[in-house]
């Protein structure tokens, strides 16, 4: 199953989405990423128990922040599937550009463009919406 | 027992009578009118009036005042103080006050907390606890000293009470705490509403394997309730309120315009069954909101005229 | 240890949005315990508030830094090479913490970052309970170990109130009545006579009544 989803997303493996703290899905939006979201293994099939909870918990942490900033808690989302549901990785995927496209470019870019895209690493796809993913097992 | 003070209560209990004592909530205002009328409504039905002390932590009148317009109308007040909203120097600087006007009855009470009344943002005090203001009620008056140990020009003459709840829990220690209030001064006490008879019966009997119902009055409390609705709101609201099931089936069988009655019948028939209850040396009947039905109930249970102690 | 909670975002850019570098500020031990101003709470923060300033135009140095301890003065001490990089400082630690370090730099805006709450103890992760007021004179000995002044919302010394019901507080169900744990405690020590014994009126000369306090050791005094 060769499936396509949006080549604006970054994939940073995670021994466990458990691992994923609120200062790195912040430090992903500071740095320029448009979103970030947490994939993790269905609720109660983690394997170190409550992984992916706890991840969940410091999404909704993350949320909350950065609405009270002013920046949009909508930008960071969690999903939960399990490793064989690729049509399902794909759709949340799509699911998340399309949010990117919609919120429009993180303003850490639009107000400093030069130095946040430095930071970010990655010009390519200022345009097309650029968003940082975080994937566990 | 001899009288230890000029308390007109006191002299009905220490005479063998059955006491009848009630209370009125003071006004949310300064118009005295309010406290006059409820007074004048129950006055020959009762020996003694309690006027209570910011009641469930709503700001009212003060008690004192309110104590000191029964007092210029040749009323008996009895004067509820909490310990939520002073320290030693007012509680102390208030009995004098109130001593001054000749006010001989006090009722000891830790109060609500403040998080029930209209000031939730406010501190409490509880410098002292209900236990405590028992003791230094009784120093002041026995011993004739503040509690600094000055001496006291003219100390307070209070017949001293405390409130007892037969139905808080730890029920356990329910009769231990008694002990323990009796132990700390209190020479008479008014009980929490009772509905819940064979529980009260059971304190009492309790009370009395331990000697206790000869070192104090005990005042039966009555509430007579006015609606269904009322019984089940004391039943899962009020905390340590005891109301049995059959109190709120009997209100609710009766229809919406008879329920008052039924209320006041279930209060009547209580009395009639307390006054059995060795150890029951009188009724504090507190009919919330309700004192014009005070002198019904009264009449009714057998306890009127009230006697003539001079 | 001492428990803190988070300040709002809001209120903390309140009192820095006209500073334009500033320190924030943890420190590594009762804070970082109950997870309101630790090293990764500094973090958060500070990116927060970098975010915030960004996405307003305004471009700002937000520094971070944890201590080992504010309400020591050795610890402070660190901060005085780089304290003079900063217009401000948002301290994490308890009031303690923003007090001594305000002290210490007494030119510097110390605020603080956290809601300094009560001394306590973690009941489990995420929910902490107050044991303690420090009221000056412990009276654990004669309450089966359990503290009427700190626990009871009335602090009686001869409870309880009439108010308990069911083991629980009459303020809020979810609250343990204090004395129904002293009761509890003293019958599993087999100490139940105790309860009968009138606890006289406290001497709260020792406790926040009586003013500011210090505790002075000559024999530890240097």
């Amino acid at each position: 199953m060769r499936l396509k989803y949006p080549s604006s997303i970054r994939i940073i493996r995670v021994p466990c989405t458990g691992k994923v703290d609120v200062q790195h899905l912040l430090r992903a939006i500071e740095k320029g990423a448009d979103g970030a979201y947490v994939v993790g293994c269905m609720e109660g099939d983690c394997y170190f128990n409550k992984g992916n909870f706890r991840a969940r918990k410091r999404v909704m942490q993350a949320r909350q922040i950065l609405d009270a900033i002013g920046v949009g808690g909508q930008r960071v989302e969690m999903y939960n599937l399990s490793s064989a549901e690729a049509p399902q990785f794909v759709k949340y995927a799509k699911e998340m550009h399309e949010r990117i496209l919609e919120l429009g470019p993180n303003p850490m870019r639009t107000v400093k463009p030069e130095e946040i895209a430095l930071a970010a690493g990655n010009t390519d796809n200022a345009e097309t919406g650029h968003s940082a993913k975080v994937m566990g097992c | 027992m001899s009288e230890k003070t000029p308390s007109r209560l006191e002299k009905v209990l220490r005479a063998g009578h059955l006491a009848v004592t009630s209370e009125c909530g003071p006004p949310r205002g300064s118009d005295p009118a309010a406290i006059k009328e409820k007074a004048e409504l129950i006055k020959d039905y009762v020996d003694a009036i309690n006027i209570t002390d910011n009641q469930t932590s709503m700001t009212r009148m003060c008690s004192l005042a309110s104590c000191i317009h029964l007092k210029l109308m040749g009323l008996e007040p009895v004067l509820q103080m909490v310990t939520r909203d002073r320290n030693r120097i007012a509680i102390q600087s208030d009995i004098l006050g109130a001593a001054s006007f000749d006010i001989h009855n006090m009722l000891c009470l830790s109060g609500d907390h403040q998080s029930f009344g209209d000031c939730a943002q406010g501190q409490n005090v509880h410098d002292v606890d209900s236990m405590q203001l028992l003791q230094t009620v009784r120093f002041m008056r026995d011993e004739g000293k503040f509690l600094g140990g000055d001496e006291i020009k003219r100390p307070p003459k209070m017949f001293v009470g405390a409130a007892a709840n037969p139905f808080a829990d730890p029920f356990e220690i329910r009769v231990p705490r008694l002990a323990k209030k009796i132990a700390a001064g209190a020479e008479f006490i008014q009980t929490q509403c009772i509905y819940n008879l064979e529980k009260f019966e059971e304190w009492m009997k309790m009370a009395g394997e331990r000697g206790l119902l000869d070192k104090v009055f005990i005042l039966a409390g009555v509430t007579p309730m006015k609606s269904a609705g009322m019984a089940k709101y004391m039943k899962n609201r009020v905390p340590g309120m005891d109301v049995p099931d059959e109190v709120v089936k009997r209100l609710a069988a009766a229809p919406k315009e008879e329920q008052a009655r039924v209320g006041i019948d279930m209060c009547v028939e209580s009395i009639q069954r307390l006054k059995e209850v060795p150890g029951v040396k009188g009724f504090h009947v507190m009919a919330i909101e309700w004192e014009e039905k005070v002198p019904e109930i009264v009449e009714r249970a057998g306890l009127y005229p009230r006697p003539d102690v001079g | 240890m001492i428990v803190a909670d988070k300040k709002p975002i809001e209120e903390i850019i309140e009192y820095i949005k006209d500073k334009e570098r500033i320190l924030i500020l943890g420190c590594n031990e009762c804070v970082t315990v109950c997870e309101a101003g630790g090293k990764k709470e500094v973090g958060i923060l500070a990116s927060a508030l970098r975010m915030y300033f960004v996405n307003q135009g305004q471009e700002k140095k937000i520094g971070e830094m944890t201590l080992e301890r504010q309400c020591d003065h050795e610890y402070l001490d660190e901060l005085r090479e780089i304290i003079d990089d900063y217009d401000a400082v948002v301290s994490l630690a308890c009031g303690v913490g923003v007090q001594f370090t305000a002290e210490q730099y007494h030119t510097m805006p110390v605020y603080p970052g956290v809601n300094t709450c009560f001394m306590g103890a973690t009941e489990r992760r995420g929910v902490w309970t107050e044991r303690c007021q420090g009221c000056g004179q412990c009276v654990l000995a004669h309450t089966g170990g359990i503290c009427p002044v700190s626990r009871c919302a009335k602090r009686l010394f001869n409870g309880p109130c009439g108010g308990a019901t069911r083991g629980h507080c009459e303020i809020n169900k979810e609250l343990d009545c204090a004395w129904q744990l002293i009761i509890d405690r003293l019958k599993a020590l087999g100490r139940m006579e105790d309860y009968e014994t009138l606890i006289p009126l406290k001497d709260w000369s020792t406790d926040r009544a009586g003013g500011p306090r210090k505790v002075v050791r000559e024999d530890v005094q240097e």
